[in-house]
């Protein structure tokens, strides 16, 4: 338990840099932009992995460390609680009133009728028990060991679902323009991310197809501009000629098809262009997805690509604005919702490199090879268009469509980790709470009736609830045996009463030192 | 639905209103510190919160008190290791710990009714942005402590509770402010009411522990020094005191309240991560520091139930914890950037 604790703070430690810098899994963008700033530090913390904590060599090797010593504690732990299930309570002590809680009375009671009184009364309190001649021991809370080992295993269980999920799971990323679809395959993805077990064959064979998305915002107040909900309506189906369902995606309101579960992650805009190029021909009649560059009024940004143009290929840097508002001779947009869409080109034409093989972004326009086409950018607004200088063609931007990000994910092992998470929180608050404890009862002879002797101890007294228990416990015992009528002459080794009560003492071992 | 502004300014009102009666309680707690009268006088003047705990603590333990006299009650008491003094009835509260505790009442329902209006204004949950966070954490830990004055008898704890819970609405009058309004979309599930509202809870329960560990950690030097008969350190405020264990064993219980709601709240919190997110863990900035708190918290269990490790090296390891709980709540939520980005301050 201590073992699995020291690592796991050590787990808490090491989780800290991850919280604090940015990371490559979350944000790499940050990333890059920090390593820039720091020249000197931003490499030096790149080299020890800090810019990927989760994935580093050296947190890997503290949870494997936490798993092996889990898996070495189970099998001893496994065998000292089946030990301890069957063990009796050890032989009560000469004199149990001497333990840190001890109490006697002489009693009018038979050596047996105490014994069998005491005896009744921890039996109902469910301590186990063992008899000798005289005496009796009792003992409780051996969940506690239990406890401690329902941890380790349901520990061990939590990693073992983790591991599950990063080999058997995957998670995949697509950009869903209004009006198109994808089917959960391999090559439909933006980014697809499987696990080491998953072959492109074990996708579930499920279509999604986007018919509409609208997000709402906050129109007046403080809060103005802010969202307030977002909701797509799409149509999925389970396998090819299955039936067609519709669903209502929402944050918080994930689609769920055989196990795996597709998210609403984000949204923007995409503006519609036609692009006629220099030989008259209709080169591009396409929705273009444009990137919200982060700001609340919701400006895109985005490049347009025409391959197809003739007899130079074209190119288009775009800014998108959902309500454009002229503020002193420059253009911003207002409001995020499309109240007064507009869409301001910066235009070029040459080669757009797609043929060099080398991988390009969507999202970036090489003009190596392009030259800027002498004229300003202005807004166009829905079916407006713009004649391009020296006869290389004509845009027309006419309107827009929105576009979401969806994520799909399978992990078979999210519901064994919550199970394993309860029942290891539950045995550690066992382990926590129980506490150990051993009574003795030891009786003998003392004129009429006999003289009784108890005493406990605590072997972990977490809360310091033993006493009221001891407390408690006497008050019964002392109820359910009858004070000797009158003091015995010679009690052996009895103490001097005290608080003026007779025949009888409590004692604590801090008195008797 | 628009925001009813009445109602929000109704909210506003409210919540001023307690910081006003909750300043008044405090400064009622201060004078029962400065000017009230001793307790008990002679033998065991600082007893009686302990015999409060031993008795309510466990409900058979109140059969040892009736039976008064018995030497099982002395048993009982015995835990304090010195003295052998019967129980008596504890000595009624004086007149400033009955102002004090009044204003607190008072206080509190201006405190619920100020979240109250301004969830209805809003139409939802009351705690959505960091200034219903702060709100409702500090009328958690108003809650809490309420509760330990009827269970414990545990009112010397006012003036400390009090104060970090004056100085939180004050910054949320302040600072934090935020005009009610509806929720932004990440929030909009049912799993707010069980997850955050398990957080508040279990903050308001490790406020209370940690201002009772401070306490001990101030009673347990108190005691230490006149052990070594430091002149000039008998008396003073500390004499009002309970002693050092008592004080311990009330934080370690407020504690053990709190862990498994808070461990509740973060299993929750993993649960709608993999509702709204697509995972149940993904090392969050907020996942992280909720993770850490955790075990911090649990190893200050662990230490409690390890010899050696009792006393004054625990109640670091749990006031280390509590560093973690703050900087979750307040480190996180304004310096990093993470999806749990809901502090509605820019």
């Amino acid at each position: 338990m201590r073992t699995a604790l020291v690592l796991l703070f050590l787990l808490a430690v090491a989780s800290v840099p991850g919280s604090m810098l940015p990371q490559h899994g979350t944000d790499p963008a940050k990333v890059g932009q920090y390593i820039s700033q720091h020249p000197l530090l931003g490499p030096i913390l790149n080299r020890f992995s800090l810019f990927d904590v989760f994935a580093a060599p050296w947190f890997a090797a503290i949870y494997l460390l936490l798993f092996l010593s889990l898996a070495g504690c189970v099998l001893p732990r496994a065998f000292r609680l089946a030990v301890s299930a069957r063990a009796q309570p050890p032989v009560a002590p000469q004199r149990p009133a001497r333990l840190p809680f001890g109490w006697r009375r002489e009693t009018s009671l038979s050596p047996q009728a105490a014994l069998a009184a005491a005896e009744h009364l921890l039996a109902g309190k469910r301590f186990r028990l063992r008899t000798g001649d005289g005496w009796l021991a009792a003992e409780k809370g051996y969940l506690r060991e239990t406890g401690n080992l329902v941890f380790h295993i349901a520990l061990l269980g939590l990693l073992t679902a983790i591991g599950l999920g990063a080999v058997f799971g995957y998670k995949a990323d697509v950009i869903l323009t209004e009006g198109d679809g994808f089917a959960n395959t391999v090559a439909a993805y933006d980014q697809y991310h499987p696990g080491r077990a998953v072959a492109p064959g074990d996708l579930q064979p499920f279509s999604v197809w986007l018919d509409g998305f609208h997000a709402s915002y906050i129109e007046s107040g403080p809060l103005r501009g802010e969202p307030s909900s977002f909701s797509a309506a799409i149509r999925y189906q389970a396998r090819p000629g299955a039936a067609t369902h519709r669903y209502d995606l929402q944050v918080n309101r994930p689609l769920n098809i055989d196990g795996a579960k597709v998210y609403l992650i984000g949204h923007g805009y995409a503006p519609v262009f036609r692009v006629t190029d220099g030989h008259g021909q209709v080169a591009l009649d396409q929705a273009v997805p444009f990137l919200p560059a982060g700001s609340s009024d919701f400006t895109s940004e985005g490049v347009v690509k025409v391959p197809d143009a003739h007899p130079l290929q074209l190119g288009f840097v775009g800014v998108f604005l959902p309500t454009a508002v002229d503020a002193g001779g420059r253009l911003t947009s207002a409001f995020p919702a499309p109240m007064n869409p507009a869409v301001s080109l910066v235009s070029y034409a040459g080669d757009l490199g797609l043929d060099s093989g080398a991988p390009q972004s969507v999202y970036a326009l090489d003009t190596a090879r392009m030259r800027r086409l002498p004229i300003a950018p202005r807004p166009l607004l829905p079916g407006q268009s713009m004649k391009l200088p020296n006869g290389a063609g004509t845009v027309t931007f006419t309107g827009y469509r929105q576009w979401i990000s969806v994520q799909a994910t399978y992990d078979p092992g999210r519901f064994p980790a919550l199970v394993s998470a309860v029942v290891a929180i539950a045995g550690l608050l066992l382990s926590f709470l129980v506490r150990r404890r051993r009574l003795f009862v030891r009786v003998s002879p003392a004129g009429p009736g006999c003289d009784v002797e108890f005493g406990g101890l605590a072997r972990s007294d977490v809360a310091g609830g033993f006493e009221e228990e001891f407390a408690a416990l006497t008050s019964e015992l002392g109820s359910a045996l009858p004070a000797a009528p009158e003091p015995a002459p010679q009690a052996p080794d009895s103490a001097p009463p005290a608080d003026g009560s007779r025949g009888q003492s409590a004692t604590t071992s801090e008195d008797r030192k | 639905m628009p925001v009813n502004i009445g109602l929000a300014r109704l909210s506003d009102h409210l919540l001023l209103l307690t910081v006003v009666v909750y300043s008044l309680a405090m400064l009622a707690y201060a004078g029962e510190l400065a000017y009230g009268r001793r307790r008990v006088k002679a033998a065991a003047p600082q007893r009686e919160p302990e015999l409060a705990l031993a008795r309510a603590s466990a409900g058979a333990a109140t059969a040892v008190t009736a039976q008064a006299g018995d030497g099982a009650a002395s048993a009982a008491s015995t835990s304090g290791g010195a003295g052998t003094a019967p129980p008596r009835p504890a000595a009624p509260a004086g007149p400033w710990v009955r102002a004090a505790l009044a204003l607190t009442a008072v206080g509190l329902s201006a405190h619920v009714l100020g979240i109250l209006t301004r969830g209805l204004a809003a139409h939802r949950v009351p705690w959505g942005n960091m200034y219903e966070f702060v709100t409702a954490i500090t009328c958690g830990a108003v809650i809490v402590y309420l509760v330990l004055v009827l269970r414990y008898r545990a009112h010397f704890l006012g003036l400390f509770v009090m104060v970090p819970v004056v100085l939180g609405l004050g910054l949320c009058a302040t600072v934090l402010y935020t005009a009610a309004g509806p929720l932004m979309p990440a929030l909009h599930s049912y799993w707010i009411a069980i997850h955050v509202t398990a957080a508040v809870i279990s903050s308001g329960i490790f406020m209370v522990a940690a201002t009772t560990t401070v306490l001990y950690l101030l009673a347990d030097r108190h005691a230490r020094l006149v052990a070594a008969g430091v002149p000039g350190a008998v008396g003073g405020i500390m004499r009002r005191l309970p002693q050092p264990q008592v004080l311990d064993r009330l934080a370690y219980r407020t504690v053990v309240f709190g862990f498994p709601i808070w461990t509740f709240a973060v299993i929750a919190g993993a649960i709608w991560a993999d509702q709204a997110w697509g995972r149940y863990w993904g090392w969050d900035p907020k996942e992280t520091w909720a993770f850490i708190t955790w075990v911090v918290y649990a190893g200050f269990l662990h230490a409690r139930a390890t010899a050696g490790w009792r006393g004054r090296k625990a109640a670091f390891i749990q006031l280390a914890a509590f560093g973690c709980l703050i900087f979750n709540l307040v480190g996180v939520n304004l310096w990093v950037t993470g999806l749990h980005s809901y502090a509605g301050i820019s």
